[in-house]
């Protein structure tokens, strides 16, 4: 679908593209790096919008140097920031951005109706914009890319500022974009977590180079950590510290979760696979202890990637920390 | 074939398939169809069509206000005969210029500050679409905009001085005289207009800025003419009416559209300094759309 070949992009006082060489096939893709690791500039690139300094790169087969104009109309691009007019209905706005695809005027308007409708917006696609959620707002700009039924879709921080259920669902939406509408993904975010549920690849770049690129069942292997909560109980007066306590028999290491609100009543660890998950509520229905929650932590990229890199080429302790990007706090090494 | 039962009761019949994901195999028109698109939008939204309710108002009252005076002309000649129409076609644009200024400011930060402020303007450029078909079609809509609103109240003389009965090639020669000149004053305006507009994302900024820049322009000109004029210097009156956007197309009409001119003492400029104004106005056109070229590529994405 996309291939760039050492890619570079230079202003005059930052390289925001370094010699980037990838190859991304049909499917999901992720492209994860911190702010300001070239993501959105990779985009304008590979839109044709912004040449390069030097490299090349092909968007399905079009060289974006010279065919930029074919690519735009078989790509559609969902930017990160705000780019909704707040005084007409989306109907209204989708439609236009429709014929401005190309579409004619009636082909324009059903496929608003569909595309709106694919993404989950049924009686208030005729309010103005102004009065929508956030979510909605994005199901929108969702909308727009993909009305004119593109073969691939840039796909720009879209859980930008959605709340966990919001997110969830945005990231089921472009989980369907692939697999129900048949369009190919490039979806961008700076959490590593949250793409790698929903990426078949994922392609991690910082300071303009390609650190990793690779199918999402690698990250995953090694980087699930959980978080588990329990209640106490009469038997255990500290249900957190019996359940530690007996997860360290089974020589599971935990981390208390340092200065989470509630920390002390959170146990961190890594899960290995199916049989951690097993292994926890066993150990917790033995102990009589009530399961508040387990669930898998997020894990910011930067933290991931930049201390754990020279971890993980020595081959020492593969484990992670597990950190909820939103409570940006610090967790200490358990165990 | 399958065949439902015909008539199989009103339940049966309202049946909702969830036909899934179509594909989009029709058409795809490009970018001269965007373009175009891209016009009409903005032309319709340049009198509030395809807007809400509220923004229809102010542009359908301003055209109101600017055909109004021709209407009442029209009547007064028809009622009472009148050899002549009581303005010529040149002049009715340069007297009804303060509803064609308050048009501009109010539908020209309309038509691009909406863009740049909601930062929609990326979208564009991710399709087909690029910034010179972007400028293009805003600001054709944008000054053909400007003409319907300057050429309908002389389409009403004219349709008036024929009803009438005045002499047919007189008025022709008028009218298309003043179409022309209108013409020239709707590019000209849009390009002003839009370029304001243009530099500052806040409607009420852009609004305010073109009306102050028509305004104040066309008032110190004008002043300036006069106190030149009352000190006999005549050659000073012309020159200044370079100035200022209306006193422009003063200057060009009646050097070149046999218009008689407004400037103090009605001693416009002669066709030699006719050549420097139409110079400068389609210099300023051209201006215009260079500006607005630069300006939207740094708004890329």
């Amino acid at each position: 679908m996309i291939s760039t070949e050492s890619l570079s992009k230079r202003f005059p006082r930052v390289t925001a593209l370094d010699r980037l060489s990838v190859d991304i096939g049909p499917g999901v893709t992720g492209l994860v790096g911190a702010n300001g690791a070239g993501k959105s500039t990779l985009i304008k690139i590979l839109l044709g919008l912004s040449p390069a300094t030097e490299g090349r790169a092909d968007v399905l087969g079009l060289d974006v140097a010279t065919e930029g104009a074919a690519i735009r109309e078989r790509v559609g691009y969902m930017p990160e920031h705000d780019c909704l007019p707040p005084d007409v209905s989306a109907t209204e706005f989708v439609v236009h951005m429709a014929r401005m695809s190309g579409l004619p005027p009636t082909a324009a308007r059903e496929r608003t109706a569909d595309t709106l409708r694919h993404v989950g917006l049924y009686e208030e696609r005729y309010r103005p914009i102004g009065g929508y959620s956030t979510g909605m707002k994005q199901r929108v700009k969702l909308a727009q890319a993909l009305v004119h039924d593109p073969q691939l879709v840039f796909l720009d921080e879209p859980t930008n500022g959605l709340d966990p259920v919001g997110r969830d669902d945005m990231l089921g939406l472009i989980r369907r974009v692939h697999t129900d509408f048949g369009i190919s993904v490039l979806v961008t975010s700076h959490l590593l977590g949250e793409l790698e549920r929903t990426c078949d690849h994922v392609v991690v770049i910082d300071g303009g180079k390609l650190l990793r690129s690779s199918s999402t069942t690698d990250f995953t292997q090694t980087t699930t950590t959980l978080a588990v909560e329990v209640t106490d109980t009469d038997e255990h007066p500290d249900g957190t510290r019996a359940l530690r306590d007996a997860l360290h028999a089974r020589g599971v290491t935990t981390d208390a979760g340092g200065g989470l609100p509630g920390a002390g009543h959170t146990l961190l660890l890594t899960a290995e696979g199916e049989e951690t998950y097993d292994l926890v509520r066993d150990l917790v229905a033995d102990l009589g202890l009530g399961l508040v929650r387990m669930e898998q932590r997020r894990h910011h990229i930067a933290e991931v990637f930049r201390p754990d890199q020279t971890q993980q080429r020595e081959g020492t302790d593969r484990r992670h920390q597990g950190t909820d990007s939103e409570r940006k706090e610090a967790v200490h090494h358990g165990g | 074939m399958a065949v439902e039962q015909p008539l199989a009761g009103a339940g049966e019949q309202t049946r909702i398939h969830n036909i899934g994901y179509r594909t989009y195999d029709g058409p795809r028109l490009g970018r001269a169809y965007a373009r175009r698109s891209l016009f009409s939008q903005s032309l319709r939204g340049a009198y509030g069509l395809g807007r809400s309710a509220k923004s229809k108002v102010l542009p359908m009252l301003l055209f109101g206000v600017m055909c109004a005076p021709a209407a009442i002309m029209v009547a007064v000649t028809v009622a009472t005969k009148l050899k002549d129409l009581p303005m010529d076609y040149t002049r009715y644009a340069i007297v009804m210029q303060a509803v064609i200024g308050l048009y501009i400011a109010s539908q020209g930060p309309q038509s691009v500050s909406r863009d740049l402020r909601f930062k929609t303007v990326p979208l564009y450029f991710s399709r087909p679409i690029e910034r010179g078909d972007y400028v293009l079609a805003k600001y054709g809509a944008m000054a053909s905009a400007m003409f319907v609103l300057t050429a309908a109240p002389l389409l009403v003389l004219y349709i008036g001085a024929l009803l009438a009965k005045l002499d047919f090639s007189d008025q022709t020669e008028g009218f298309l005289q003043g179409l022309v000149s209108v013409a020239l004053l709707s590019l000209l305006f849009a390009g002003i207009g839009l370029v304001i507009s243009a530099v500052t994302p806040r409607r009420g900024f852009g609004i305010a800025a073109v009306i102050a820049v028509l305004t104040i322009s066309y008032g110190a000109v004008s002043t300036l003419q006069a106190i030149a004029h009352m000190q006999g210097s005549d050659g000073a009156v012309g020159w200044l009416g370079l100035f200022s956007p209306i006193t422009l197309i003063d200057g060009v009409q009646t050097a070149f559209l046999g218009a008689t001119s407004s400037f103090p003492g009605g001693e416009g400029p002669s066709t030699g300094a006719g050549v420097v104004y139409l110079l400068v106005v389609l210099g300023l056109i051209a201006g215009s759309y260079g500006i607005l070229m630069r300006r939207y590529r740094k708004v890329g994405l």
